[in-house]
């Protein structure tokens, strides 16, 4: 058995953070930080995915988490990061605890398509609703850290650094609990829930908690988002966005909780030169990639990394 | 009194528009066991088509009367078009994988199918309301009523009452129910499995694009169209049982009534409204109302 | 011996098919009872609803004194009552060995040990080995070692069964219902694969009811038999009384019983 190193890649990488950070352009900062956001939903998206599930509403988590974030700003002029991502994080988690009662009871299409239809719910009751702002959005308060407001200089670095600590620490308890009974319970509920069920586990348990872990990271990276953006909108919720967050899933495999975030990279990378090149044929590059990816690489980039042992 | 019948004429030609956005995805399911996402392309592409042609036979000065057979023509052409390709050109080699995986294929492909329909049309509105207004209004409960909308009630029937008469009483029909109950007996049987297939899903596509083509004069036709559809169709089919085409009728009576009630009475909970039902309905019968029979598992 | 398991009065239609019909069972504790009968005659219908995966239109079955009438099969799992499949189920995608972690790890769960915030290498209770040990250990009595890291799903036929029973020791069962045990195992290895679970599933001291279509099987190592057709239960008694009942030759086994060992002597003399 190999010495579990992802807690070492994970530690590097905030390490690399914060020293390369200070050297490199703000434009890049953000988008690291997008991608950052981006990877905290793929991340909880892997460990659906991990149970056989997939999410094709998970922008419903990512948006309250980005509103939760505006909301606390424009209301109650809380700018903190950490607090707002936490904030977003919360109601998220508690929003999937109560809608978790219903989809957990489903899988497959059904799943799928539910969670689709959840979100475009909130999509419609922002869009028509004035005081969330409707289609126009909202914007968000500049960031603060612990009382201190960043100078404009400073602003980008310091929120990349705090990303990647929050998104560093999320992945590492994720990491633990894939090792924990639960957590290995994923793939054998996809592969035969009726044995799980006659070993004494409960599948729609088990599921429940994966989705109100999934919709919190998606909630903390919604409210990263937000924040990092500066604004807010309903194109949150749409299920363009959860095709995105799909896509990254898909093409970064579920092989180790660095892999969502390694994906969210390489989308943001695809994204910056494609949307920009031709913005009228961007769902179709992501479709035809999605159906690349599915013939060719079912199991994402990191099965490019490991080689699972099959017999 | 009089306040019930508009509650129910709009819920009864709602649901005829959910049904006939419907149909084909239960038809598909039922025959492929696929839950078909570029159902709701299929919905754009005829309401696109149907528009598009539909705009230019008027603008051409041609008698506007028949406008109602370029919708149906444009509806078939494009199916014809894009349907076949995307079964035999892809959906074709996937039968095999996992139902989840297939899912995301077809997800993929209504993506691909969202930018075509951008790249073919543009991304202004479609505005063609003429077939639409030509045969004037009648009234219920003193509400006016576009004449127009029977037509959605007739399409509805005819395709509801078609589809079940196809299936029962025709060898066609009659064949594709083996189909439907097993893929593998039938292919030992010599059935061609394949051929079947083709046919419902272009069949299936086909009756989307209907369902949007003669949709488009009612509405202004923009990209993301599809999307709608197919959420509202999911919802319609589920409520009625994956496969069902009773189960259809009964859905999308259901939610086009639920629609209409709360249209008129809490109109900001109508989304809502809907899936609430669903919900409910799944609560106590998981599989919906009408659904197939579940082989023994162990 | 004490009772252990009482099946009163269980009734189970599926619309106008009747597959229990008054079954009155009580099975000691420490027994090794056969289920013999024609396919649809209703052993699998009744462990069905023991193991909680189908519930009875009418009756109750008491566990050690306790109603589990109608309960969930995880619960009644956790209670004590495992089972065996017909159709061996494993998870396809996983080795042997992480087929068993994943028992080992519910086990664990449901007695509050082995999670996110504990440290160490907890003692699986009823193995008292940290979950690898166990695992292994399960895996070696079953001579299942050697596919310790192969997937389930390219195992061989009767490995496979093997390793559906050995996840089935996981929870240290009270009871433990095996259905078909040695299907789809060939003649010649029946014995010796029942001989290796029964040694193995006996030394945990656990009562066992198994289904068996080989009267062979069910005369060697059953200490009663129940025979069911057509959703009763038509003889109750040792094996050889039972198997020599005419109902049960009648509706259950055929003709006249072999031993397999009389047979091969004649064929190699």
């Amino acid at each position: 058995m190999s010495r579990d190193r992802t807690p070492l890649v994970l530690g590097a990488i905030l390490a690399a953070i914060i020293v390369a950070g200070l050297f490199l352009p703000p434009w890049l900062l953000f988008i690291l930080t997008i991608g950052i956001a981006r990877g905290l939903v793929a991340l909880g998206l892997m460990l659906l995915l991990r149970a056989g599930l997939v999410s094709f509403g998970q922008a419903l988590y990512y948006c309250i988490g980005a509103y939760t974030a505006g909301a606390l700003g424009i209301r109650l002029g809380v700018s903190d990061l950490l607090l707002l991502m936490l904030a977003g994080a919360a109601v998220a988690a508690l929003t999937a605890w109560v809608l978790g009662f219903l989809l957990a009871r489903y899988r497959g299409i059904f799943f799928g398509l539910l969670s689709l239809a959840l979100s475009m719910i909130l999509y419609g009751l922002i869009v028509k609703n004035e005081a969330l702002g409707s289609t126009d959005g909202l914007n968000v308060l500049r960031s603060t850290l612990f009382g201190v407001r960043p100078s404009e200089g400073w602003l980008r670095y310091v929120v990349v650094v705090t990303a990647t600590a929050a998104a560093v620490i999320a992945a590492l308890l994720v990491h633990r609990y894939l090792s924990t009974p639960l957590g290995r319970l994923a793939p054998a509920i996809k592969d035969n829930e009726i044995r799980v069920e006659y070993m004494g586990a409960s599948a729609r348990h088990a599921i429940h908690v994966k989705y109100v872990i999934a919709a919190a990271l998606a909630g903390l990276g919604g409210a990263l988002a937000a924040t990092t953006v500066g604004h807010i909108d309903p194109e949150m919720a749409y299920w363009t966005t959860s095709g995105e967050f799909i896509f990254i899933t898909i093409l970064a495999g579920t092989g180790n909780v660095i892999a969502p975030f390694l994906g969210a990279m390489i989308f943001g990378a695809i994204h910056t030169v494609a949307y920009d090149l031709s913005p009228n044929t961007w769902q179709m590059s992501l479709g035809a990639a999605l159906l690349a990816l599915i013939v060719f690489l079912p199991d994402g980039v990191w099965s490019l990394f490991t080689r699972r042992k099959a017999a | 009194m009089s306040q019930i019948l508009p509650v129910i004429a709009d819920g009864i030609i709602y649901s005829a528009w959910l049904f006939i956005a419907a149909i084909g995805l239960t038809l598909i399911y039922g025959v492929m066991k696929i839950v078909n996402v570029t159902h709701g392309s299929f919905y754009a592409l005829g309401a696109y088509a149907g528009a598009s042609f539909t705009g230019a036979w008027i603008a051409r000065g041609y008698p506007p009367l028949l406008s109602y057979a370029v919708l149906l023509g444009a509806a078939v052409l494009i199916t014809l078009i894009f349907a076949p390709l995307i079964e035999r050109g892809i959906l074709r080699f996937m039968y095999a994988k996992d139902e989840v995986v297939i899912l995301l294929i077809t997800y993929a492909l209504f993506l691909v199918l969202e930018d075509t329909i951008k790249l073919i049309w543009g991304v202004n509105p479609y505005f063609v309301a003429e077939p639409y207004a030509l045969l004037g209004s009648f009234n219920i409960g003193g509400l006016p009523y576009p004449t127009y909308n029977l037509i959605l009630v007739g399409l509805a029937l005819v395709s509801g009452g078609g589809l079940a008469w196809l299936l029962r009483s025709t060898r066609v029909g009659k064949l594709l129910l083996v189909v439907i109950h097993d893929p593998e007996v039938s292919r030992a049987m010599g059935i061609n499995v394949g051929r079947y297939y083709l046919v419902t899903f272009t069949f299936g596509s086909m009756l989307a694009a209907i369902g949007g083509s003669f949709t488009a004069p009612t509405v202004s036709v923009v990209p993301g169209l599809g999307v709608e559809v197919i959420v509202l169709s999911f919802a319609v089919v589920v409520i009625g049982g994956l496969g069902s085409l009773p189960g259809a009728a009964l859905g999308a009576v259901i939610v086009g009534l639920v629609r209409s009630i709360s249209v008129h009475y809490a109109p900001h909970v109508e989304l809502f409204v809907i899936y609430f039902v669903m919900a409910l309905v799944l609560a106590f019968r998981p599989r919906g109302l009408f659904s197939l029979a579940e082989p023994r598992k162990i | 011996m004490g009772t252990i398991l009482d099946a009163r009065g269980l009734h189970k239609s599926f619309g106008a098919v009747t597959a229990a019909s008054d079954i009155n069972v009580a099975i000691q504790q420490d027994s090794v009872v056969g289920l013999i009968g024609t396919n649809g005659a209703g052993k699998t219908t009744f462990i069905n609803m023991i193991t909680g995966y189908l519930v009875p239109d009418r009756g109750h079955i008491h566990y050690e004194g306790r109603d589990i009438t109608g309960l969930a099969p995880r619960d009644i799992t956790r209670l004590g009552i495992c089972r065996s499949f017909q159709i061996p189920q494993l998870y396809a995608s996983l080795t042997a060995f992480e087929n068993m972690m994943v028992g080992i790890g519910v086990v664990l769960r449901n007695a509050g040990l082995g999670g996110f915030l504990s440290r160490g290498r907890p003692l699986v209770p009823g193995h008292d080995l940290p979950a690898e040990d166990a695992a292994e250990r399960i895996l070696d009595r079953f001579g299942l070692a050697q596919y310790r890291d192969k997937n389930a799903q390219v195992l061989p036929g009767g490995v496979r069964k093997l390793l559906d029973i050995a996840l089935t020791m996981v929870a240290k069962p009270k009871i433990l219902l095996l259905d078909e045990p040695t299907s789809g195992v060939s003649a010649e290895e029946k014995f010796a694969i029942m001989e290796m679970i029964m040694k193995a599933v006996r030394a945990e001291g656990a009562t066992v009811l198994f289904v068996e279509h080989d009267m062979e099987v069910v005369s060697r190592f059953a200490e009663r038999v129940l025979a069911f057709y057509d959703g009763r239960i038509i003889a109750d008694a040792p094996p050889d009384v039972a198997l020599n009942d005419p109902e049960v030759k009648r509706f259950v086994v055929g003709g006249e019983l072999h031993r397999i060992d009389e047979v091969q002597a004649k064929r190699h003399a």
